[in-house]
């Protein structure tokens, strides 16, 4: 029986790097009713391929349905559902908290606490650049907040797998897109032979 | 050095490259550098000028089921592209393979909203299997190569490109491109797994009650034969999804008809009962399987598709097969034992006579019913010898029904999306794609009024297409709803209806009003006798309804059936 059990998930995508292609991944998740919590997507090691992560929530069979459903975009090189996986998963946030002359110093050792860092001071504000997984993140945002929260950004979850993974792959793009044009013959309309 | 081609050149020479040779389509603005280069080098490709956009993405729908090969639309940007929309989404939801080529403003005035300006890429995205923007001639070909392969391969779905005019008038040294590049596309023939089709067989040997629900995957990978020997060996009852109608001859001892919201009690009742369903190339939508939580309660389903999201997207499945369905028949019936199931079969049996008993068919009437047209449209086409594209509704589901299908791809119908005017405009498609074959239009009064403009197609191309309209005088299936759901309050759907023989003659096509049931076999007689196309029309009983009749999102246990009080 398939995993019924209700929870996140972390899912990474590799997807050529061809226009409108983050419009046909997010307009997938809206048209399937698919919930998405975080999203990020950047370069990946390998020219021409961007990797996406994101965290979704549903049962196994959900997240098959994501799965599988987005790997049937053309321009989706690869999918992995890495939940299960060992891996580092990470997040960063930039936090700009109120801080003067008498708070400046508290803030600065919970800074130190969450090995966080003070990436910009100004007379009565601090910007705090923090890079760890979303539990921590959400802890020490809860703490700043008793200082006053003036902005914040987060990047959402981005994660790689450990080694090699379980079935012996590294998860890089090159893998999956260093492959022959597959070769088609003239004349090949129809598919009756 | 090869010569400079346009981008209109490259258009029509990749079309010839794949094969096609002939494009339904609508000229306007962004695309006539195209069309002027069709005039200037006149290539092999017969254009087939369409009343709207819309005729012409259902007759390349029509055109791709009727021959298996990749149905062409063409047509202008802004409206021309949107008026595309519903036939793309009519063929996304049933798997054709469809290419449509659209013009879009010139590449210096994308986003200013310019005259006639649709972001069809981003409008397309939803019910197209894969689309494109062209903004550089150079990449053209690789984008013409790519959407022909990606049509047709796979489970097949309609691609569009969207062509700037800029493009079209651009030239560069061209050579077609002999392979793709895509590594996040590899549909190869997928050969399931040998532990799967163990385990497969496995279920088939031992199930007391099996049940094959066949859909038109099994057709797309022409296994009716494999499916054929499968059920007879093991002497295993065959329903099919709407789509799969034709897929196993309907009048072959073990075929049971095909289920789902309006099809046959005794085909609900076995679906219900199995204790082993293998359903083949279908994809079990709500309309087969009624709310799903109550489909074949008693069933381990097998589930053979080419589609891995097809698995557990709306049943839990006791055995995902992902796989063609040739290779997998083919991989399976060595495994599978012969068989008898004598009690399983005489208890459907049962069932069938029941059914029988309760049908329209034996009841003494001298009203005209849809039900009686059908099924003396299949006596007059030697029993089934004919292609039917029908709209949607209830005469559908009465087609469906009463014409009993003996040969694949005899049944032309939107079953996924469910758009009403198909029918015209994908008959013209099919008797542009099958010349020899007879092919009747079956169509209600009112869905054929959406796009009944294309009998100047009709006349245009000299096509004998033979047309029927069930005309009761209402949005039959609409109309019927509300008889179960609404308290019988017609909003919305009586119709004023013209004088359809009057139309028909409008454009020089004879037709013909039917109103006795006494007339109904030599009209069609009149039809099919009569050189091009006909026209006739069925004037039939107002208030018959289709049954058996689920309720949405009830189980398909629960049908009401003819005769019995409904409840709601």
């Amino acid at each position: 029986m398939p995993n019924t059990e209700y929870r996140r998930h972390t899912v990474i995508a590799w997807l050529e790097d061809k226009p409108s292609v983050l419009n046909r991944v997010t307009g997938l998740f809206s048209r399937r009713n698919f919930n998405i919590e975080s999203l990020n997507v950047g370069h990946s090691e390998t020219p021409g391929v961007s990797r996406m992560t994101f965290v979704a929530r549903g049962t196994e069979r959900d997240l098959q349905q994501v799965t599988t459903q987005l790997d049937k975009l053309i321009n989706v090189v690869h999918i992995a559902d890495v939940t299960n996986e060992p891996a580092v998963v990470r997040e960063m946030a930039l936090i700009k908290v109120t801080a003067d002359n008498r708070t400046r110093g508290e803030i600065m050792q919970l800074v130190d606490i969450y090995r966080a860092s003070v990436v910009d001071v100004d007379m009565d504000s601090l910007i705090i650049q923090v890079v760890a997984p979303e539990g921590r993140v959400d802890s020490l945002i809860k703490l700043l907040e008793n200082f006053g929260i003036e902005e914040m950004v987060r990047t959402g979850r981005v994660a790689m797998v450990r080694g090699a993974s379980a079935n012996g792959h590294r998860h890089g793009a090159k893998e999956w897109t260093a492959v022959d044009p597959v070769v088609v013959e003239k004349n090949g309309n129809g598919h009756r032979s | 050095m090869s010569e400079l081609k346009t981008g209109g050149q490259i258009i029509w020479e990749s079309l010839i490259h794949e094969g096609v040779d002939v494009v339904f389509g609508l000229p306007g603005g962004a695309i006539l550098p195209t069309y002027d280069d069709l005039y200037k080098y006149d290539y092999p490709v017969h254009h087939v000028l369409v009343t709207h956009e819309q005729g012409a993405s259902h007759m390349a729908d029509g055109y791709a089921r009727a021959t298996g090969r990749t149905g062409v639309c063409m047509a202008t940007s802004g409206p021309g592209a949107t008026n595309l929309v519903t036939g793309l989404a009519t063929a996304y939801m049933d798997s054709t393979p469809v290419v449509a080529i659209t013009g879009q403003v010139p590449r210096t005035l994308l986003g200013r909203d310019g005259f006639q300006e649709a972001d069809i890429r981003a409008i397309s995205m939803p019910v197209t299997k894969h689309n494109y923007l062209i903004t550089d001639i150079r990449d053209l070909p690789d984008a013409l190569k790519e959407a022909f392969y990606i049509a047709r391969t796979g489970r097949p779905g309609p691609v569009l490109v969207d062509i700037c005019k800029c493009v079209q008038q651009a030239t560069m040294e061209f050579t077609y491109p002999t392979g793709v590049y895509l590594p996040g596309y590899r549909p190869n023939k997928l050969a399931p797994d040998a532990d799967v089709i163990r385990r497969t067989a496995q279920l088939l040997n031992e199930a007391q009650r099996p049940v094959i629900v066949a859909g038109q995957g099994v057709s797309m990978a022409r296994a009716e034969a494999e499916l054929r020997q499968l059920a007879e060996k093991a002497n295993i009852p065959v329903a099919t999804s709407l789509l799969g109608v034709g897929t196993f001859p309907s009048t072959h001892p073990l075929s049971i008809s095909w289920g789902g919201m309006h099809g046959e009690a005794y085909c609900n009742f076995a679906l219900q009962e199995c204790d082993v369903m293998f359903a083949i190339g279908a994809r079990l939508d709500d309309r087969l399987t009624g709310a799903f939580s109550t489909f074949a309660p008693k069933a381990r389903i097998i589930h053979v598709d080419l589609d891995p999201a097809e698995m557990g997207k709306n049943l839990t499945i006791d055995t995902p097969v992902i796989g063609d369905a040739l290779l997998t028949l083919r991989a399976l019936l060595p495994q599978v034992e012969a068989n008898e199931h004598p009690a399983w079969l005489s208890q459907i049996n049962e069932w069938r006579s029941e059914s029988i008993q309760r049908d329209i068919l034996t009841e003494e009437t001298d009203e005209l019913v849809a039900p009686y047209v059908m099924r003396q449209l299949w006596h007059a086409t030697n029993q089934g010898d004919a292609t039917i594209v029908t709209d949607v509704g209830q005469h559908q589901m009465w087609e469906a029904q009463y014409f009993n299908h003996t040969k694949p791809r005899s049944l032309l119908t939107s079953g996924g999306l469910g758009t009403m005017g198909y029918a015209l405009p994908a008959a013209i498609g099919a008797q542009i794609g099958s010349p020899q074959e007879e092919i009747w239009v079956v169509a209600g009064d009112g869905g054929f009024q959406m796009t009944m403009p294309e009998l100047s197609t009709v006349v245009q191309e000299r096509l004998p297409i033979k047309m029927m309209i069930i005309n009761n005088g209402y949005l039959g299936m609409v109309r019927q709803w509300q008889d179960v759901f609404y308290n019988k309050r017609y909003v919305g759907t009586p119709l004023v209806n013209p004088d359809f023989v009057k139309i028909a003659e409008a454009y020089g096509i004879p037709g013909r009003a039917v109103t006795d049931k006494g007339d109904v076999f030599e009209a069609i007689r009149q039809a099919q006798n009569t050189e091009g196309p006909f026209l006739l029309d069925f004037q039939v009983e107002e208030f018959t309804n289709v049954y058996p009749m689920v309720a949405p999102g009830k189980s398909n246990a629960d049908m009401i059936r003819r005769g019995q009080p409904v409840e709601f």
